[in-house]
């Protein structure tokens, strides 16, 4: 399973690394997008994957820290979701206000001489 | 005064927050809300330093957020180098917002709540010992700083802040990546307990512990500027508001002290199972060469720029360079003249910033009246922008003139390292403590550990390269100030000043003279603050043995088994407590 993971991972960063470096905005903004779900999944996956343990102490499970999920991760992960979807949304803003004052939708606010 | 240590990070939240309760309009009010809130972040800085540095004054001392024990609750932490940090941002935040006063902070909406946050999570990023809660901060500072770089809009700005955007984006996701692989490896996030676990891990996990401290380092150099990660920091300097630029100078310095942090933590214990240095020194050498490179680099952009606000943005370049190519080495008298320098050249870049738009008010009000529109719907005051006034006095040099003249004098000799100004005593501390080290047969970076190859001839190319940027900011300077001040231009309208910016400027300038003079006591404080950084032990020690206070139940209890807070046990690196 760690190897499914560790895959899926590193096909989302290529994406994103891949697509952050293409010269319309908005390809920018799905590569950036992607990076951060990448980088999600490796947060989660910093905590150990565990199938079918609760990341809350209940009375079945007694006190071992062996058998919970470790929680500090899922918080972690909670943090740079809210951080980043709000970074997105700015940069969404931001593209179209780009798209507006330059007239173009190329990064560098004007189209590449060639 | 328990809490004044989280007063730093709450004051500017609170007040930034009660601007938006209050319409647009109430000029008056959010003017002297935020000059108060920022004028009691000073006194509380001043204060803090106080408590570190004082007559009864602790080394070191901590806050526990919500009273939560120190390797599992956040902790802020106040020693030498954050409270220093944190009375330059306060200072500096100060400066700016009296620049933005006149005329900054009017031409567009939530200014100030933006401005505050910003101080918020720029003090809060010094302050804090959780590697995480850094994350959060600076992604505070990061949201506050692109509404900050956006503010009044403009063709310039918005693509300048694309970039910015795009970067500091990618900045963060390798901050989490490398935060997340330092915590699948030790099981915790506060630094000092990362310190305390480093003697723990295996053999095969400390090399994924140094790609995760690498991957942070790179994500912090990206915010520092340096080489070749600094490509987007002399265009999004100078496409700032002049006193938001002020403010970046010091965010730049975020990425430096972070760096500074945890190569002082890391070279404390020996990580790995008893043979190699571990983690102590590590990527010393890479630091050497990124901070050489950056400097050049820097040098040559400063000669090639055209304007003022572009120079003062290669300048930050160079002292960016310059500081963390001496942050490896492990010598107390480099890195404590390290230290003043970048008290004095944040200062100085500061000033020129602000200078700069005082001098380029011409070009900019004929650049800014090509843009577009009010952008939000409370934008009430878009029609100021093209004004054009201030305080002119007659006379063959009326005085705003004569007073930014001057001071962009006392600033170039302040930013190029020429005596009497802090830049020059810094700079040869600097130079001093590296041929010191060499003297003694020691190599000058990696502080008594087995030299690097090429330690010694690194010395000298460091040496060379300093002297160099000293003399192509020398060059570029003054081209600058011949053309602003001394050439005569076609349509020959004096520079006009408002008063509010005529005091910010000499604020800052009289802060540079004061650095100058005060010389001895800063830099005897500098090299206290240096050699704690070189032993860690105090503050891994400090942070982990931090009591919580008692909670109202416990209080009432009477057989109380609580330690006694004033006797904190001694904490042994390198074993478990």
């Amino acid at each position: 399973m760690e190897v499914v993971l560790a895959l899926g991972i590193g096909l989302l960063t290529a994406a994103g690394v891949y697509l952050m470096l293409r010269p319309r905005t908005f390809q920018v903004i799905i590569g950036l997008s992607l990076l951060t779900y990448a980088v999600n999944l490796f947060i989660v996956a910093m905590g150990r994957l565990r199938v079918g343990a609760p990341p809350v102490l209940t009375e079945a499970l007694g006190s071992a820290a062996a058998n919970y999920a470790d929680p500090v991760p899922q918080a972690l992960v909670l943090t740079s979701i809210v951080i980043s979807f709000s970074m997105t949304a700015l940069f969404l803003v931001l593209l179209l206000a780009a798209r507006g004052v330059t007239g173009t939708d190329h990064v560098d606010g004007e189209e590449a001489v060639s | 005064m328990e809490h004044l240590l989280v007063l730093p990070v709450l004051m500017p939240l609170l007040a930034g927050a009660s601007m938006l309760l209050v319409d647009e309009r109430q000029r008056r009010f959010k003017n002297v809300v935020s000059l108060a809130a920022v004028l009691l972040m000073v006194t509380v800085s001043v204060l803090l330093l106080w408590q570190v540095v004082g007559p009864n004054g602790k080394e070191v001392f901590t806050y526990q957020l919500g009273n939560w024990p120190a390797p599992f609750g956040i902790v802020l932490v106040a020693d030498r180098l954050s409270v220093m940090m944190v009375l330059l941002t306060s200072v500096l935040g100060a400066t700016g917002l009296i620049y933005a006063l006149s005329r900054w902070a009017l031409f567009g909406p939530r200014f100030h709540a933006l401005y505050l946050l910003l101080l918020m999570g720029v003090s809060g990023a010094f302050l804090t010992g959780d590697l995480f809660n850094l994350y959060v901060f600076f992604e505070v500072l990061l949201a506050a700083s692109y509404g900050l770089l956006l503010h009044t809009s403009g063709r310039g700005r918005v693509k300048a802040g694309l970039h910015y955007l795009a970067i500091n984006l990618v900045g963060s996701v390798l901050f989490l990546i490398g935060v997340s692989l330092i915590y699948g490896l030790t099981g915790t996030l506060n630094m000092a307990d990362v310190v305390f676990r480093l003697g723990e891990l295996s053999s095969t996990d400390l090399p994924l512990l140094k790609a995760g401290a690498a991957v942070l380092g790179v994500a912090f150099l990206v915010k520092a500027g340096a080489w070749p990660l600094n490509f987007w920091l002399p265009t999004t300097y100078s496409a700032a508001p002049a006193p938001v630029a002020a403010v970046f100078a010091i965010m730049t310095k975020v990425g430096i002290y972070v760096i500074l942090r945890l190569t002082s933590l890391f070279s404390a214990g020996a990580g790995g199972v008893g043979d190699g240095p571990g983690l102590a020194q590590f990527g010393a050498s890479w630091l050497l060469y990124a901070g050489m490179a950056t400097i050049l680099v820097g040098s040559f952009g400063i000669i090639a720029s055209r304007t003022l606000p572009h120079i003062a943005g290669y300048a930050t370049i160079v002292s960016t360079g310059t500081l963390l190519a001496v942050l490896g080495s492990g010598s107390v008298e480099v890195i404590s003249g390290a230290l003043y320098y970048l008290m004095g050249s944040t200062v100085g870049i500061a000033a020129l910033f602000l200078l700069a738009d005082s001098v380029m008010r011409r070009e900019r009000i004929e650049a800014a009246s090509q843009d577009v529109g009010p952008v939000f719907s409370d934008d009430y005051e878009t029609a100021l922008r093209s004004e054009f006034e201030g305080v002119e006095l007659s006379g063959p040099i009326p005085a705003g003139t004569a007073l930014l003249a001057g001071s962009f004098f006392l600033i170039t000799l302040l930013l190029v390292g020429m005596p009497p100004f802090s830049g020059f005593i810094a700079k040869f501390a600097i130079l001093d403590g590296i041929l010191k080290a060499w003297a003694n047969g020691a190599s000058a970076f990696g502080g008594g550990a087995e030299p690097f190859r090429g330690a010694v001839a690194s010395a000298w190319i460091l040496l060379g390269l300093i002297v160099f940027s000293g003399f192509a900011t020398l060059l570029s300077l003054v081209r600058q100030g011949i053309h602003v001040f001394w050439k005569r231009h076609e349509q020959a309208a004096s520079l006009s000043l408002r008063p509010a910016e005529a005091l910010s400027v000499s604020m800052l300038v009289s802060l540079a003279v004061a650095l100058a003079v005060l010389a001895g006591p800063i830099m005897r404080f500098t090299d206290d603050t240096s050699a704690y950084l070189l032993t860690p032990e105090t503050y891994v020690s400090a942070v982990l043995a931090g009591s919580t206070s008692p909670g109202p139940d416990r209080a009432a209890s009477a057989a109380d088994p609580q330690p006694a807070p004033d006797a904190p046990p001694s904490v042994e690196l390198g074993e478990l407590p």
